[in-house]
């Protein structure tokens, strides 16, 4: 059995400077109620992995605009040109990581290995710095794995125990991020009775979950 | 027509049955206008849905249904949601049978460069790196210039994507297949001469021994 908490309270878990991972794509699947809370409490300095950052005013954007990000490890910023500005004027320092491989690396530091071996980035500027290590005759470039003080996700439903259902493509880094943080707090639409979610339709075992924040009011 | 619809159209004369197709944000978006609904393919956005629909009717949108560039879909019979690294698990590994892409260059070799304009823009690769990387096919559709400067070059001047060899270039002029001996331009666009593609083309063209008007119907 899971206790729920606010937003706010969750966000007072959560100190400036923190590594954060955030699931979602272009806010679908983002914990907004969260990002909010963040916003409110002033957060500084946080280290952001995630897919992308929205757009200004929505999802992840909501922290970029508020100064709340120093360091962002992420895919795409090319729907959020203030991201881009933040970048080039040097408030924000950006790594930017193939898709595939951003998701990938967070799985890896997820599920305990060492790193993946990948095709992507080979001959590109993403090669730059990383060993490329041949096996049975074929490239790969060695990249590391990702782990994050914190998960911030977001689920269609929970049940008591916090096993975790996800909705269409709001599923995207939500699952594999669950893996690969020192806590991992959980903004569901909805938390359900045990046994609503059928143990076949649970993404994320509840036992990954820490915190469940409370439904809308 | 305008320029898009036509490499629109031409584009989805390279779909067949049985696919699945990735297409990209903007131009490439516009192909599956063009491949009929009882065509049996299933398009693939990497933010999580094999079996991409038209957009849904207005005020009929679910929050947690959209394309890779954020906007709503709707999802076809047989269409499945997947996590992101389901999602590029199959781009990565060669079970994407075609990818439609979108360019800032490409170059004698058949490379494209379609994440960076260095000190401009950097909107970030996103998933076009694992795509190109990945995908059986990867086709990509662009103007032929941009503002009087080809697009099709000797060598990429701009980070590339990928060092792969594209395997089919459509523009608004021409059609044009890398191969290892350069680019092999195999079709024109209706009114367009030989001498018109290679006045807007930067890099050398093969003229194709069955070169013929471009098929748009």
């Amino acid at each position: 059995m899971k206790r729920a908490i606010k937003p706010d309270a969750a966000a007072a878990l959560i100190p400036d400077g923190s590594v954060l991972l955030i699931g979602g794509f272009m806010g679908v699947g983002s914990p907004h109620r969260l990002i909010d809370a963040l916003v409110a409490r002033g957060a500084r300095g946080m280290t952001v992995v995630a897919n992308d950052t929205a757009m200004p005013g929505h999802g992840i954007g909501k922290l970029v605009t508020a100064g709340a990000i120093s360091r962002l490890i992420t895919s795409h910023i090319g729907l959020n040109p203030e991201t881009q500005a933040k970048m080039i004027a040097g408030e924000i320092e950006v790594e930017l990581v193939p898709q595939g491989s951003l998701v990938e690396r967070i799985r890896a530091g997820g599920v305990g290995l060492g790193g993946i071996l990948t095709p992507t980035g080979l001959g590109t500027e993403v090669e730059d710095g990383k060993p490329v290590i041949e096996v049975d005759g074929k490239r790969f470039l060695l990249e590391k794995p990702i782990r994050g003080d914190f998960a911030l996700i977001a689920a269609h439903q929970a049940d008591y125990v916090g096993n975790l259902a996800y909705s269409l493509t709001a599923h995207n880094f939500n699952p594999v991020m669950a893996l690969a943080a020192a806590t991992v707090i959980a903004e569901p639409d909805a938390i359900e009775p045990v046994g609503v979610i059928p143990p076949d339709a649970v993404k994320t075992p509840g036992v990954l979950v820490d915190h469940l924040i409370e439904r809308a009011h | 027509m305008d320029a898009k619809e036509l490499i629109a159209r031409r584009v989805a004369r390279e779909i067949r049955s049985g696919m699945l197709v990735n297409l990209g944000i903007g131009l490439p978006s516009l192909v599956a206008n063009f491949v009929p609904a009882n065509a049996g393919v299933f398009f693939q956005a990497e933010n999580g849905v094999i079996g991409l629909g038209a957009r849904p009717p207005e005020g009929m949108e679910d929050p947690n249904l959209t394309d890779a560039g954020g906007g709503f879909v709707t999802a076809v019979p047989g269409a499945a949601s997947i996590d992101s690294a389901m999602s590029f698990g199959l781009i990565r590994g060669g079970h994407l049978d075609m990818t439609v892409l979108g360019g800032l260059q490409v170059d004698a070799k058949g490379r494209l460069a379609n994440w960076k304009v260095p000190g401009k823009m950097v909107p970030g690769m996103g998933g076009a790196m694992d795509l190109v990387t990945g995908a059986k096919s990867v086709v990509v559709a662009m103007q032929h210039s941009a503002r009087g400067e080809a697009k099709i070059v000797a060598e990429c001047s701009l980070p590339l994507t990928s060092l792969r060899r594209v395997n089919l270039i459509v523009t608004d002029l021409a059609v044009i297949v890398p191969t290892e001996d350069g680019l092999v331009l195999t079709e024109t666009a209706p009114g367009v001469t030989v001498d018109e593609v290679r006045a807007q083309t930067g890099a050398p063209l093969t003229v194709s021994a069955d070169l013929r008007e471009m098929d748009l119907a």
